[in-house]
């Protein structure tokens, strides 16, 4: 069936592959953007301000890091800060896919928007370049399904009436953890990933929440070493 | 602007700006290898210690309570290959139960 579509029209199918390929991220990303828009409910974020994040920001890590961070407390100044440097990675990401997304300056800048760790993994084929069409075609079902389910998941906050009682709160380092999994595959990631754990659990002690978010950073020093 | 919307806003922006400088600037050209990997391992540095901070730290303490649980049912899952969304919820339940059953 599939091969059918591939032979009569190409330059769709590759869209419409990036699109299946992208369906049980999405099916998995609701879940995050539910629990990210009830997540943002209790740092007072109205529907409003968790779509403009999910349409601007559009990575869950960074969203989540952000909203958690003001949850504890945090200043603002540190929680931007730690949502910028887990976004930070899009910049080698995005200069890996840069020669996938064509077209004048301004597209340009707006399909850049759409690479994100799931459609960056999709359209990469393994060999240093991207196939553009199932990059943009996972992309763009990624983002609209991330927008949607942090939207329904604000909405219906509003229900939720303790978030520590369901055990929320649990519910975010179990979740950074299952990102960090697919990184733990590369030895200097693990040094880098305890190096950053400890730094954070040790400035802790006597910095106030966020910052030693920001000084876990260092750790990636760690890759200088050969 | 109270301080969520100066978050948001300030996030948006630096992402949209570093999602685009890729495509926008470089074209075809590249960093150095060594600057590569240096942006690469940010992720895992920033993630580990947001893991870290959020089931041992409460304020200027480290100290373990039942987020721990939640954890390490949440490792266990994902050493048995569970969808990331069935980890999360192992974990939120467990830590939810142990808070019901636990003084």
């Amino acid at each position: 069936m599939a091969d059918g579509i591939a032979v009569a029209a190409p330059a769709r199918s590759g869209y419409r592959e990036g699109i299946r390929l992208a369906i049980p991220f999405a099916i998995a990303v609701a879940g995050f953007g539910v629990t990210f828009g009830a997540l943002a409910h209790t740092v007072d974020m109205d529907v409003v301000a968790v779509v403009v994040m999910s349409a601007t920001t559009f990575g869950g890590s960074a969203q989540f890091a952000a909203v958690s961070l003001l949850a504890q407390g945090s200043t603002a100044g540190a929680a931007i800060a730690a949502a910028v440097l887990l976004n930070a990675r899009y910049i080698p990401m995005g200069i890996a896919s840069a020669p996938a997304i064509h077209g004048p300056w301004w597209k340009r800048l707006l399909l850049g928007q759409l690479v994100v760790d799931e459609s960056w993994a999709i359209g990469n084929r393994g060999d240093g370049t991207f196939d553009r069409r199932k990059l943009l075609g996972a992309g763009a079902l990624l983002y609209a399904n991330w927008i949607l389910w942090s939207a329904v998941g604000a909405a219906g906050a509003a229900f939720l009436s303790d978030p520590r009682a369901l055990g929320l709160d649990a519910a975010f380092p179990a979740l950074f953890l299952a990102l960090l999994w697919p990184h733990l595959r590369d030895r200097r990631a693990v040094v880098a990933a305890s190096a950053g754990a400890t730094i954070a659990l040790v400035t802790s002690l006597f910095m106030p929440p966020g910052i030693p978010i920001v000084l876990a950073t260092l750790a990636c020093l760690v890759g200088l070493r050969r | 602007m109270n301080a969520t919307w100066t978050v948001v806003t300030a996030v948006g922006i630096a992402t949209i700006l570093i999602k685009g400088s890729g495509p926008l600037l470089l074209g075809g050209r590249t960093l150095p290898a060594e600057v590569m990997m240096l942006l690469r391992l940010l992720a895992p540095a920033v993630l580990a210690a947001l893991v870290a901070t959020q089931v041992l730290v409460t304020g200027n303490t480290v100290a373990v309570d039942v987020r721990v649980l939640g954890l390490a049912v949440a490792f266990v899952a994902l050493l048995l290959r569970a969808p990331t969304l069935l980890v999360v919820v192992l974990a939120a339940v467990t830590t939810a139960l142990a808070r019901l059953v636990l003084p």
